[in-house]
């Protein structure tokens, strides 16, 4: 039986009506502006722009207004504005060995040029509640300083390729895969595998490159390096015929280095796992890192040992919390027509269930 | 250099969500219709292109469209024009999602894409500039006709052969000054 | 100015590039003091879009998609025949207005005091904040000290 049913306006507008007073919570209390949300919030407004897959820190602080703090649903709001946008185009690739570092750590050498920069770090703090942060009217902090440093930051990486003892990457300027545009298919490139990722859910990622430390594929990792802080983003303009500075972009960049014991066709080397990601997610692009570098097994002539973050398939198609919140959420929606038929074959089985056990009673 | 950059970016939409709306509902109208005739005039591209051509360009062309300039339409002006209005970048005939030129500027048709059996939306369409467009020609059969159209087609025997290569193929739009036409790979041909 | 040399094209390209990437409030305090405004006509309104920004494999290899940011672009020509072309982050219509302005008077004997007036104090403006932020990326940076040396 198919019933066509109707309705449900007024409730749904009574929803949104309170879902608005509910939002903005107590009106005793100061409305939370995006400026605050920006300046205050700011690495919930990185994870929105990441997983959102658009820079803009406005936006991504709107969205969470939005959102309620709820930041999948933030990413939600940018995935659907960002498909209102004309694409004018693609920048150059961004040059992260000039990136003016905030912050910038190897966990591999201890005196690399540049140093040690810790920048603005959860590190070393104690994981004490500030109950200072919880009296209002704070004064505004200013950090110490120091002469600062104006050459660019080479790559820790650069060093070991200079012996010849770490897996280089192969150069190209050939135009990457957007999974934006064309539907993904498999095996992926690793240009579609690091768009996936970098775009991909930060709780997903983190677990995945966990199991890869405790053994699932397990393929020991050393931070190479870390480093966040901005980078100049050129485009060539077509009505101009040369490329201009179009904004620049904070990011974080992570590059694992992992011992390898050579395979059929690789030598003995380090291999590299690599994260790149939208604002400063160090969490996200370490996770990244290793989760990239598990994925390679099939060029590197590794071993399938059938751990989840080997597959390929598996990551890709789950990493993304958009597709996988709208599937997942949508079986509390109403399904009364199918649940009905559900209902009609276990009622049937169950008669037939019963009407079997009579008779072998009765035999 | 401003002299021409100016003459290069002149002619566009002068409100470009109203008219690339309209404009994408003319060129959808007919390719769903073929040998329907519609106006399409609201761009005013550098010469020899039509102004029907010229619209559809900056209608469907953008940064990830492959433009193919064919014969006279291959200019500095009218390069300036397209990167200016689209920033679609003029690439060989092979790699192009769309082609504009007169039909003899246009062949051979096998230097077009085609699509793949798993994509056959990865093929060209092609624009053709034409000296005449009417409905009489060629009797045309298939999705989107009432029995039958006719349509002044420049080859309709090479055209036939097009789509012959169903579901792959090319799809073509004819424009003439301001007037625009479309045959898709699914349309039967025969010589009126 | 000879824009169609090389140092026409590398000071073209270093005021776009400041003014893309100059912060709002700064360059509109600027460009409102600014006089004479000039009459102009659109060749493109301002629109927002996305550019897809790509990284490279490894920071030095391949390319790869990382997502896009917000650009807003229009496009003008002054009553006298420049034409500016404004590019800027993010989206505010105004600031690309603003920037295309710039640009197009960069071309006309108005740039000097232009460059004066407008690109010259943002240029510091945005200088001293990096510097700011670098010398802070300074003052964290670690000073090893060797406490024991495991050898006789």
């Amino acid at each position: 039986m198919y019933v066509a049913v109707k309705g449900g306006e007024r409730a749904i507008e009574n929803a949104h009506a309170w879902l608005a007073e509910e939002r903005r919570g107590n009106g005793d209390v100061a409305e939370l502006s995006l400026a605050q949300i920006r300046e205050q919030l700011s690495l919930a407004v990185n994870r929105v722009m990441a997983e959102g897959s658009l820079y803009d820190p406005d936006l991504a602080a709107l969205a969470i207004k939005q959102a309620r703090g709820d930041l999948i649903e933030a990413i939600f709001l940018i995935r659907a504005y960002r498909t209102t946008l004309p694409r004018f185009g693609a920048t150059k690739p961004v040059d992260t060995g000039a990136m003016d570092c905030d912050r910038r750590i190897s966990a591999t050498f201890k005196d690399a040029p540049g140093g040690q920069v810790l920048g603005p770090t959860f590190d070393y703090t104690h994981r004490l509640l500030d109950f200072k942060l919880a009296a209002e009217g704070g004064e505004s902090l200013e950090a110490p300083k120091a002469a600062p440093r104006h050459q660019p930051t080479p790559h820790i990486t650069e060093f070991l390729a200079g012996e010849d003892i770490i897996q280089r990457e192969p150069e190209s300027e050939a135009a990457p895969g957007d999974l934006t545009r064309q539907p993904m298919s498999f095996p992926a490139g690793r240009d579609i595998r690091l768009q996936s990722l970098t775009r991909g859910d930060e709780g997903f990622l983190l677990g995945l490159a966990y199991s890869t430390q405790r053994g699932y594929a397990r393929n020991h990792a050393f931070v190479g390096e870390l480093r966040i802080g901005t980078v100049a983003v050129e485009m060539e303009i077509p009505e101009l015929g040369f490329a201009i500075e179009i904004g620049e972009v904070e990011l974080t960049e992570c590059e694992t280095v992992n011992q390898f014991k050579g395979s059929k066709t690789e030598p003995p080397q380090f291999t590299r796992g690599y994260g790149l990601v939208f604002g400063q997610t160090e969490r996200k692009a370490i996770s990244m890192a290793l989760v990239d570098r598990a994925l390679r097994w099939r060029e590197l002539g590794e071993d399938d040992l059938g751990a989840a973050a080997q597959d390929e398939e598996f990551v890709l198609s789950h990493s993304d919390n958009i597709q996988a919140t709208g599937f997942l959420e949508h079986i509390k929606l109403p399904h009364y027509v199918d649940f009905q038929s559900e209902l009609e074959l276990v009622r049937k089985l169950r008669r037939e269930a019963g009407a079997d056990a009579t008779r072998e009673a009765a035999e | 250099m401003t002299a021409t950059a100016t003459t290069a970016i002149a002619g566009g939409f002068s409100d470009p969500a109203i008219e690339s709306a309209r404009a994408f509902r003319a060129a959808m109208n007919v390719m769903a219709r073929p040998g329907e005739i519609r106006d399409l005039d609201m761009a005013r591209p550098p010469a020899p292109l039509s102004a029907a051509a010229g619209t559809l360009l900056l209608t469907l062309c953008d940064p990830e469209t492959g433009v193919h300039l064919a014969g006279a339409c291959d200019s500095a002006e009218m390069r300036g024009w397209l990167a200016f209005h689209t920033g679609a970048p003029v690439v060989s005939a092979d790699r192009a999602g769309f082609a504009v030129g007169r039909w003899a500027d246009l062949l051979p048709l096998d230097r077009f894409r085609i699509g793949t059996p798993e994509y056959p939306d990865r093929s060209a369409t092609l624009i053709v500039e034409l000296e005449a467009l009417q409905q009489a020609g060629a009797s045309l059969r298939g999705p989107g006709i009432k029995d039958s159209a006719a349509l002044s087609l420049p080859d309709p025997a090479a055209l036939a052969g097009n789509a012959m290569l169903y579901p792959l193929g090319l799809d073509f739009f004819f424009t003439c000054g301001g007037r625009i036409a479309a045959l898709p790979r699914s349309t039967q041909i025969s010589e009126g | 100015m000879d824009e169609t040399g090389i140092n026409g094209t590398e000071a073209r390209r270093g005021w776009m590039s400041l003014l893309a990437r100059a912060p709002e409030r700064r360059l509109m305090a600027l460009w409102d003091a600014f006089s004479p405004r000039p009459e102009f006509n659109w060749l493109r309104r301002p629109e927002t879009g996305a550019v897809m920004v790509r990284g490279r494999m490894g920071g030095t290899g391949a390319p790869f998609n990382l997502g896009e940011m917000t650009v807003t672009r229009c496009s003008l020509a002054l009553a006298e025949g420049a034409v500016g072309h404004g590019y800027v982050q993010g989206r505010g219509a105004a600031r690309a207005e603003a920037a295309a302005l710039i640009d197009a008077l960069m071309q006309t004997e108005a740039g000097g005091a232009v460059r004066a007036a407008i690109l010259d104090p943002l240029e510091e403006a945005m200088q001293t904040a990096r510097t700011a932020r670098a010398a802070k990326a300074a003052a964290t940076k670690v000073d090893f000290f060797t406490l024991v040396r495991g050898e006789d």
